[in-house]
């Protein structure tokens, strides 16, 4: 395999929130990196930190330690406001509540066209609408949609716009958060397939959040699972999937409905006994590499055990 | 034969609002057995929870039932007045909402809650109703319940919240539960639990269910049959394992078409959106995004035509003198799959 760009490298990244004496450690010490081009899945339950990473990476928090590198620099020094400004245009966010995310009291035209603004991009006056226009038919919207506002479209519109605002500043990255949670099963496959497509189209890269595992398998090259603010296990989406090495990875898997009677009859979930990622005094947990590209948080002592269970798949 | 303890024929409900009458329910028909669970699966605005709203007579103000009726134990339920709604509601058919959070009340202990039903409806004193709120709480799983029955809501998280909302619904032993949706608010594990925990209550007190969602996995592992709804209309029903093997509506194909399965590498989408019911469409309501319709599908309804004795569904391509079609590749593969199971079946 040629030796990939790594995009974005996230190292120890921890964000604590304390409200009075208590701290929240919302992300605990979470090492990833994405690759040029791929998608990356991160998915856990509510409270994991999925989100919270997600944030954290664009700047919307200001992460309590840990490096977070794009493209080269870490994020966290840009001083210079052209510096700022460039990274702010290269990583874009696509939100989950397409109603919550765009401003009732402005036109389509001016919600995509914020960032063309921010950034300068358009020259005119008439090649910002054009671009403008452009991006809607990129999205799967018509043209004359400009000058409306965004109550008068329904949510997987309202999605695909949200799409276009994300694209309108040409950026690399793009993190979906939950992009496709809010909508209804028919239009997810609708707003999944446009992702898709402008990935092969603009060589993008993405980091796609969500709880729903087997749309994450589906999009993703690469998958991380996240719980209690950790990640328990990375690796190449059909490996996570099929080949789980973590408890907890078993468990979300076997409780995910599948539409399909037969298989529904025969599931066999299995329950999850957190106590086995907890730090128990001085035992060291951190990501263990078992099989090329698959890593697991575990213990020195334990890797031999996943070895196993990894051998064990391939019987 | 099945014992039918709810019949809906020909509903017809209408919301009235400033831009003209939506009709939300556009003759729709099915009926509920004894100790079976019937889900409901469609799309928002498709018209599955105004249906069951009608059935328990929590429709909106602006709603207007206009035609039709149901039979519940031999009475007209829309011909009841609100006043005997008020017995028939949490005693005889009751509901599980969607939001555990928003569906109890934050300024009652969860006893009470409980307990109110039985003291209501069954004439409880308050002694007794407690003690039997205590057992409920102990069966839908919620530990240490001696001491938890006096908290409130906010002290409980998502999923023990929706434990507490099945045990209010399943207290007085109801003919009928409805759950609208009970678990989309709910983590994947958490889901499991709950619906692990619905079907262990539905043994125990022989309910009937009407299962709401639009996620077909739920559906698979929870239903006895399945009804499929668009636009207001019923377009196929039949046995969990006819509709999903063996489905005959191209709307029930692009819905299964739709999820990301283990098999396909290819995710297909139903183009288009669903139609507006300010004017709904006169022929078959899928025909504009079914790549299947033909002419007669948008000038005229098609009727349900019968597959099997248990499995009907509302598309001209099962008329005798329609021209055969290729379902998409993942509807060949669990028709295929059908076959398989009802070879093993007669085996």
């Amino acid at each position: 395999m040629p030796e990939r760009k790594k995009l974005l490298q996230v190292k120890h990244l921890k964000q604590y929130f304390t409200s009075g004496k208590s701290t929240v450690k919302a992300v605990d010490d979470v090492t990833f990196d994405i690759y040029e081009g791929e998608t990356f899945g991160l998915v856990g339950e509510s409270g994991s930190g999925k989100t919270t990473t997600g944030r954290s990476i664009i700047r919307l928090y200001d992460p309590t330690d840990g490096e977070i590198i794009f493209d080269g620099k870490d994020v966290s020094k840009l001083k210079s406001r052209a510096d700022k400004r460039e990274f702010n245009r290269k990583m874009q966010m696509i939100f989950q509540d397409p109603y919550a995310s765009l401003n009732p009291r402005m036109t389509v035209e001016d919600i995509i066209a914020e960032g063309i603004d921010i950034h300068g991009l358009a020259k005119s006056k008439k090649e910002r609408s054009e671009m403008v226009e452009n991006l809607l038919e990129t999205v799967g919207l018509n043209r004359d949609h400009a000058s409306r506002y965004p109550h008068e479209f329904s949510g997987g519109q309202r999605q695909r716009i949200g799409i276009a605002r994300a694209l309108a500043v040409q950026p690399k990255f793009i993190i979906a958060d939950e992009p496709i949670s809010a909508l209804d099963v028919s239009i997810q496959a609708q707003v999944v397939n446009l992702l898709k497509d402008l990935q092969e189209e603009k060589g993008l890269t993405y980091l796609f959040i969500a709880h729903d595992l087997s749309m994450v398998k589906f999009i993703s090259d690469r998958i991380g699972v996240m719980h209690y603010g950790r990640l328990l296990e990375v690796g190449p989406a059909d490996d996570v999937y099929d080949k789980p090495l973590h408890d907890y990875t078993k468990s979300l898997i076997s409780a995910v409905p599948i539409p399909d009677p037969e298989i529904e009859r025969q599931r066999h979930r299995i329950d999850y006994d957190p106590s086995i990622e907890g730090d128990d005094g001085d035992k060291v947990r951190s990501l263990h590499e078992i099989t090329p590209g698959h890593f697991v948080r575990c213990t020195d002592d334990e890797v031999e055990m996943y070895k196993k269970k990894a051998a064990e798949y391939e019987k | 034969m099945a014992e039918r303890i709810l019949d809906v024929k020909n509903l017809k409900v209408d919301f009235h609002t400033y831009a003209g009458e939506v009709k939300a329910i556009r003759d729709v028909s099915f009926h509920l057995d004894k100790g079976e669970t019937l889900a409901i699966v469609g799309e928002s605005g498709s018209g599955k929870s105004v249906t069951t709203k009608a059935i328990i007579g929590l429709l909106a103000n602006n709603a207007k039932v206009v035609g039709g009726e149901i039979n519940f134990n031999g009475q007209d339920i829309l011909k009841k007045s609100e006043k005997e709604m008020q017995s028939v509601r949490g005693k005889e058919i009751s509901m599980i909402f969607q939001d555990p959070m928003t569906s109890l009340d934050p300024t009652m202990k969860i006893g009470q809650q409980i307990a109110e039903p039985l003291m209501k409806h069954k004439g409880m004193n308050k002694k007794d109703a407690w003690a039997k709120a205590l057992d409920m709480l102990k069966a839908v799983g919620i530990t240490n319940a001696e001491k938890r029955i006096n908290d409130y809501p906010h002290q409980f998280s998502g999923g023990m919240r929706q434990r507490i909302v099945i045990a209010i619904a399943l207290v007085c032993d109801p003919e009928i539960l409805i759950a609208d949706e009970p678990t989309t608010a709910l983590d994947v594990t958490v889901q499991a639990q709950i619906l692990d925990l619905m079907k262990e209550m539905q043994a125990k007190v022989k309910t009937s269910i009407i299962f709401i969602t639009h996620d077909l996995g739920v559906v698979a592992g929870m239903a006895d049959r399945v009804a499929v709804m668009y636009a207001g209309e019923l377009l196929e029903y039949g046995t969990v394992d006819e509709v999903f093997y063996n489905p005959q509506h191209p709307y029930t194909w692009g819905l299964l078409n739709s999820m990301p399965t283990l098999a396909s590498d290819k995710l297909e989408s139903i183009p288009g959106t669903p139609p507006d019911l300010l004017d709904p469409p006169k022929g078959d309501p899928f025909a504009p995004r079914n790549p299947y319709a033909m002419k007669i599908d948008a000038e005229q309804k098609p009727p349900f035509f019968k597959v099997s004795d248990t499995h009907y569904a509302a598309t001209w391509l099962l008329h005798p003198d329609a021209p055969k079609v290729t379902p998409p590749e993942e509807i060949v593969r669990r028709q295929e799959k059908y076959a398989e199971l009802m070879a093993k079946k007669k085996d």
